[in-house]
């Protein structure tokens, strides 16, 4: 069982309110992704969860249970760190093992635990070592070893990829959703990258500021925009948002656009002249500078020809385009 | 790129510093020799010095003379009793200003080093009078009370910094681990402070065992540490050369080979956290 409720969870730091108020229901099983800009309150909330911070005013359930005023170890919750937070004095083996021993298990008990989870991470060969010898990777493994070998209840990420270079970053992304699939287990995940959160979310949760603006499934958020910021915060390249006598023509304050939903039209509506043309090979990315607008990005086949200073016209998908009223908010 | 160091270069640094070595360890070195001669040799110019017989003579006046081992056993118990009981206080308070800082622990630790700005002499009298009053006169726990006292702070700053660069998210890894409070402390914290706690340790030990202001104030005989052993060879009588070098040397001595062992342990603990 892993089910978390947060109700009307409030934290400040003196005078200074972090997160104003939340409520939040995480599912049995679901793996939840925390994301927003940095200082949006992510990591706190995380911890609040944790119970590494105390909450100010609210109540933290898990499990049915009241677990407030818990202290982190009894709130049976295991958590990966960004650090990855490995204990520099003990082998991989005790590292792996220490929550084992704090819960008091018999160690050949124990012992086979740790086997098993070193062979689930291809660790095996490197319990003996420790943590000064291994890569970041491995690290990586190691407290996330370290995590599931107690059977939490659910597990807290708190970035645990931000330390890692961009190719591996991508495998333990793939590990870690694998490992939730197989495990079943409760996920929360934080984390400042928008694609991580797109790729391995079952829900997501964007916050700005210690609010949630939205809360929904990848595709959801992507295709259904609450507001603004969800809109420019998820997908990427970012959604062309525009505003001023354009988006009044749609009885809007801002439109937005998705690089993806433009096609190229000699005819459309926004003419323009190609500035900057990014190519990842799959595709290009075109910043076009039109008049009246701020540049907007395209997303066209990666064969695409167009090169700086071409002229280009761009339609787009009306059905596929985002309306947004004067205070931010989608309007139907 | 590289900094280039030529061999020349190179020879000249090394033949500078050992220079300077040799001119800083002169005394000592000096002192050493001396101690080796006759009253009568080590008043003579230094060549005629080197030149004269060498003996132990001044070593076995000493001996009959004054109590070393008394003398020597009260160094023991003021240097390693006044650490023990500093370290006591000093790691729950390091720990505290680390992990738990308040608004005003950068004041307090400010605080506690200004005392090391004023000179000793100038609470002499209070504190004499105090330690008649307590009747803690030329006694060892007075001592180690006062030795403890004074380096209280150096070693709280030491800890302190030596705690500081444990990361935090390392304790916090324990307590999700499920450690309490006892096993936070026994399993990661002290194992991780070990070279910091046992550096602060032996630097603390030297400090307590060189100390020849308030050891010399607060002591007559029965508490005299090995300061006073060699202040009773400067006695007015006039100087025994010899002598006093013997009875210096018996009393650097320990703490020099204690030193030389843990060298290496003093430079890490020193320079931790200044390279990672």
């Amino acid at each position: 069982m892993g089910k978390i409720t947060l109700n009307s969870v409030h934290k400040s730091f003196g005078d200074v309110d972090v997160i104003p108020s939340i409520d939040l229901e995480i599912n049995d099983g679901e793996f939840v992704v925390f994301v927003g800009p940095s200082g949006c309150g992510k990591s706190t909330l995380l911890r609040l969860i944790a119970g590494l911070e105390d909450t100010t005013s609210g109540s933290i359930q898990i499990d049915g249970k009241d677990a407030t005023d818990l202290p982190p170890a009894k709130r049976g919750l295991a958590m990966v760190f960004q650090s990855y937070a490995l204990y520099p004095h003990m082998s991989v083996r005790k590292n792996i093992m220490f929550p084992l021993k704090m819960a008091g298990m018999d160690p050949a008990e124990a012992e086979a635990r740790v086997a098993n989870a070193a062979k689930v991470l291809n660790l095996t060969d490197y319990l003996d070592r420790k943590p000064g010898q291994l890569s970041g990777g491995q690290r990586q493994r190691v407290a996330i070893g370290r995590a599931i070998v107690r059977e939490p209840s659910a597990f807290l990420f708190d970035e645990p990829l931000s330390n890692l270079d961009a190719a591996l970053r991508v495998n333990m992304r793939q590990e870690i959703s694998e490992l939730h699939q197989t495990l079943k287990t409760t996920m929360i995940y934080v984390t400042h990258d928008q694609v991580e959160a797109m790729t391995m979310a079952d829900k997501i949760v964007v916050l700005q500021a210690g609010r949630i603006e939205q809360v929904g499934s990848p595709m959801e958020l992507y295709h259904s925009p609450a507001n603004v910021f969800v809109a420019g915060f998820i997908g990427s390249p970012k959604m062309n948002l525009i505003t001023g006598p354009e988006a009044a023509k749609h009885n809007a304050t801002t439109i937005g656009i998705r690089p993806e939903h433009l096609l190229i039209d000699p005819d459309g509506p926004w003419q323009g002249v190609v500035g900057l043309a990014e190519r990842l090979g799959s595709d290009t990315f075109l910043k076009i500078a039109v008049e009246g607008m701020d540049p907007i990005t395209l997303r066209a086949d990666g064969d695409l020809t167009l090169r700086h200073g071409d002229k280009i016209g761009l339609a787009p998908m009306m059905a596929k385009l985002h309306r947004f009223g004067p205070d931010g908010k989608a309007l139907v | 790129m590289a900094r280039k160091i030529t061999t020349n270069r190179k020879l000249a640094m090394t033949i500078l510093a050992w220079t300077i070595g040799f001119l800083i360890f002169f005394p000592i070195l000096w002192i050493f020799l001396m101690s080796f001669k006759s009253e009568a040799d080590a008043i003579k110019s230094p060549f005629q010095m080197l030149a004269a017989p060498w003996g132990l003579e001044s070593y076995g006046e000493v001996q009959t003379r004054s109590n070393y081992t008394r003398f020597f056993l009260n160094s023991v118990v003021l240097s390693v009793g006044s650490t023990l009981l500093a370290l006591a206080i000093a790691i729950p308070a390091a720990w505290a200003m680390a992990f738990v800082p308040g608004k005003r622990t950068k004041d307090l630790l400010m605080w506690m080093l200004s005392t090391k700005m004023m000179p000793a002499v100038g609470v002499l009298v209070p504190m004499y009078l105090i330690f008649r009053d307590l009747h803690l006169l030329d006694t060892r726990t007075g001592l180690v009370i006062v030795m403890t006292l004074i380096n209280l702070p150096i070693v709280i700053w030491m800890l302190y910094t030596y705690f500081k660069e444990i990361p935090g998210e390392i304790l916090e890894a324990a307590r999700m681990d499920g450690a309490n409070l006892r096993s936070e402390i026994l399993y990661i914290l002290t194992p991780m402070a070990v070279p910091g706690i046992a550096s602060t340790m032996l630097l603390n030990i030297i400090l307590a065992w060189n100390e020849a202001f308030w050891t010399l104030q607060l002591t007559t005989s029965k508490a005299a540490p090995l300061t006073q052993f060699i202040a009773s060879y400067s006695s007015p009588e006039g100087l025994f050369y010899a002598k006093l070098s013997a009875a210096s040397t018996m009393a650097i001595a320990p703490i020099l080979i204690l030193g030389w062992f843990s060298q290496k342990q003093l430079v890490r603990g020193l320079t931790f956290g200044a390279v990672k």
